[in-house]
C-alpha cells in the first residue's frame, strides 16, 4: 500500500500514470498505478497530486473504491498545477499524498432514498459514491442521480452515465444549461430537476457537488421539497495547501475543510456559505 | 365534457390546491391539446391567447436570432407551464415553444382566463400567486445560466 497520511504527511510519494484518458476538452482522466497492495478510500476523499517543478492541488478521487488497485483521479486544467497534471501521460512521475479529508455519508444513507445532485466536474468526486451505490443496490431505497453541465458537449462521463441509465432501478437526468436543436434532453438549471424527481423527502439523503452557487441553489430546494437540512450533504472547495490542517489556507469559519471537511451538511453550511468574510 | 376537464385540470400540479369553484372556472376556459414532436406550441411574436399545462413530453423553448441557429434556454415537462407572456400586455410571445416528443397539454385560453381575472380579483390574485414565484423561480435560474457556473472564471 501507498504511504498513509500519517506515516510522512508532507512527503509525497512518487507514483507513475498508468493510463490517460481525455473526457472534455479540457479534462483528463489520470490512472494511477496504485501497486500490488492497492490505495484503499472512502467515496469523497482526495489526495494531494504533485506535478514535479510546478506544484501541489488537491485533486478528488474518482475511481471505484471497490477497485483499490486503479486510482483515479480526473483533472481540469484551469491553472498551471491542473494543466501540468491534465499532460501527464502514461509512465510519467507525480508526486501523491493521501487520501484525505471524510467521506460522503453512505453508512447513514442506508435504506434511505439517495438523490446525488452533480454540476460540472462535480460528477468527479462523487463517481466513487455511484459505483459504490450500485455494488450495494439493495442497501438503499430510490437512488436518483441529477446532473448538471454547460452544454451537451461538456458532459462528464457521458457514456457511463448514458450505460447507468440503462438500469431500471436507478433514476437519471442529465440537464444544460443551454443547446442547440440537436439535443434532446432537458435544459435548464440542475436546480429544476429537484421539483420533477421522485423521492420520499422525509427518508431521503442528498449529496451535492458542483460550483457552490449550484449548491446553494439545490440545498435551497431540496429544503423546499421536504429534506431535513441535516441530511443535505455538500463537498465544499477551498484552497487546500497542507491537506493535514496546519497551514490554515483552507480554513472556513472555525474548521479546516481540508480536515474537518470536505463534505459537511447543509445545516451547518447554510449560514456561512454566504458570508462573503470567509 | 366540462367534468372530465375540470378534474384534468384539479390533477395538474400547478393548479392541485384551488378551490372547487376556481377549478370550475378554470376548466371553462381549458381544452386537450396535442403536439407532435417539432410541432410548434407557439412562435415569436404571436399573439399569446394560449398557455399550456404540460401533461405528458417535453417542450423546448427557443430563442432564434438572425443568422444563428436556435438556442434551446429552457425545457419544461408534465406538471409545469408552458407560456407566461398572455400575463402582460402586449400579449405576445417572445420566444417559440417547440414540442421535443409527443406532448399532451391542457391549453388554457388566455384571453378567456383574464376576462374571469378582470371579473373576480379573488381568482386573479390566485393566478398571480401562482405564476410569481414561477416567476422568481426562472428568473434566479436564467441568473445562475448567465453565470455560466461551469466555466473556468466560475
Amino acid at each position: 500500500m501507498l504511504d498513509r497520511p500519517a506515516a510522512a504527511p508532507m512527503v509525497p510519494k512518487v507514483v507513475r500514470v498508468a493510463a490517460a484518458q481525455q473526457e472534455l476538452a479540457d479534462v483528463w482522466t489520470l490512472n494511477i498505478d496504485a501497486g500490488d497492495s492497492g490505495f484503499p478510500f472512502a467515496p469523497g476523499q482526495f489526495n494531494m497530486l504533485y506535478a514535479f517543478g510546478v506544484g501541489e492541488a488537491a485533486i478528488s478521487i474518482s475511481g471505484d473504491p471497490t477497485r483499490p488497485e486503479r486510482l483515479v483521479h480526473t483533472i481540469r486544467s484551469v491553472g498551471k498545477v491542473s494543466d501540468a497534471l491534465a499532460r501527464l501521460r502514461p509512465g510519467d512521475p507525480l508526486g501523491l499524498r493521501g487520501p484525505y479529508g471524510g467521506g460522503w455519508p453512505l453508512d447513514a444513507a442506508v435504506g434511505s432514498d439517495v438523490i446525488i445532485v452533480a454540476g460540472g466536474l462535480g460528477l468527479a468526486p462523487l463517481r466513487p459514491t455511484l459505483y459504490r451505490l450500485m455494488a450495494e443496490r439493495d442497501r438503499y431505497g430510490r437512488i436518483v442521480i441529477l446532473c448538471g453541465a454547460r452544454s451537451p458537449t461538456d458532459i462528464l462521463y457521458r457514456n457511463e452515465l448514458e450505460g447507468w441509465r440503462t438500469r431500471l432501478d436507478i433514476e437519471i437526468e442529465v440537464t444544460v444549461d443551454r443547446a442547440g436543436r440537436g439535443w434532446h434532453g432537458n435544459v435548464g438549471v440542475v436546480t429544476t430537476l429537484i421539483e420533477r424527481a421522485a423521492f420520499d423527502p422525509a427518508h431521503a439523503i442528498a449529496m451535492l457537488c458542483g460550483p457552490e452557487i449550484m449548491m446553494r441553489f439545490a440545498a435551497a430546494g431540496l429544503e423546499k421539497a421536504g429534506v431535513s437540512a441535516s441530511s443535505i450533504y455538500l463537498s465544499m472547495e477551498r484552497n487546500m495547501k497542507c491537506a493535514i490542517g496546519h497551514c490554515g489556507h483552507c480554513q472556513f469559519s472555525s474548521d479546516f475543510v481540508c480536515k474537518d471537511g470536505p463534505v459537511a451538511t447543509w445545516a451547518d453550511l447554510r449560514r456561512l456559505i454566504v458570508m462573503r468574510e470567509i | 365534457m366540462i367534468e372530465g376537464m375540470e378534474q384534468i385540470v384539479r390533477e395538474h400540479r400547478f393548479f392541485a390546491d384551488l378551490g372547487d369553484d376556481t377549478i370550475r372556472l378554470l376548466a371553462g376556459c381549458a381544452r386537450n391539446v396535442v403536439f407532435k414532436p417539432g410541432e410548434y406550441l407557439f412562435r415569436t411574436d404571436e399573439p399569446a391567447d394560449e398557455f399550456y399545462l404540460i401533461r405528458h413530453g417535453r417542450v423546448a423553448l427557443d430563442i432564434v436570432a438572425p443568422g444563428r441557429s436556435a438556442i434551446t434556454f429552457q425545457t419544461a415537462g408534465p406538471g409545469e407551464i408552458v407560456g407566461v407572456s398572455w400575463l402582460l400586455p402586449p400579449y405576445k410571445w417572445i420566444h417559440d415553444a417547440r414540442a421535443v416528443d409527443l406532448v399532451r397539454a391542457i391549453g388554457m385560453d388566455a384571453r378567456c382566463l383574464r376576462d374571469k381575472c378582470d371579473a373576480d380579483h379573488d381568482v386573479g390574485y390566485q393566478m398571480m400567486l401562482r405564476f410569481v414565484p414561477m416567476l422568481v423561480s426562472r428568473l434566479q435560474a436564467t441568473r445562475i445560466q448567465l453565470l455560466d457556473i461551469y466555466g473556468k472564471q466560475a
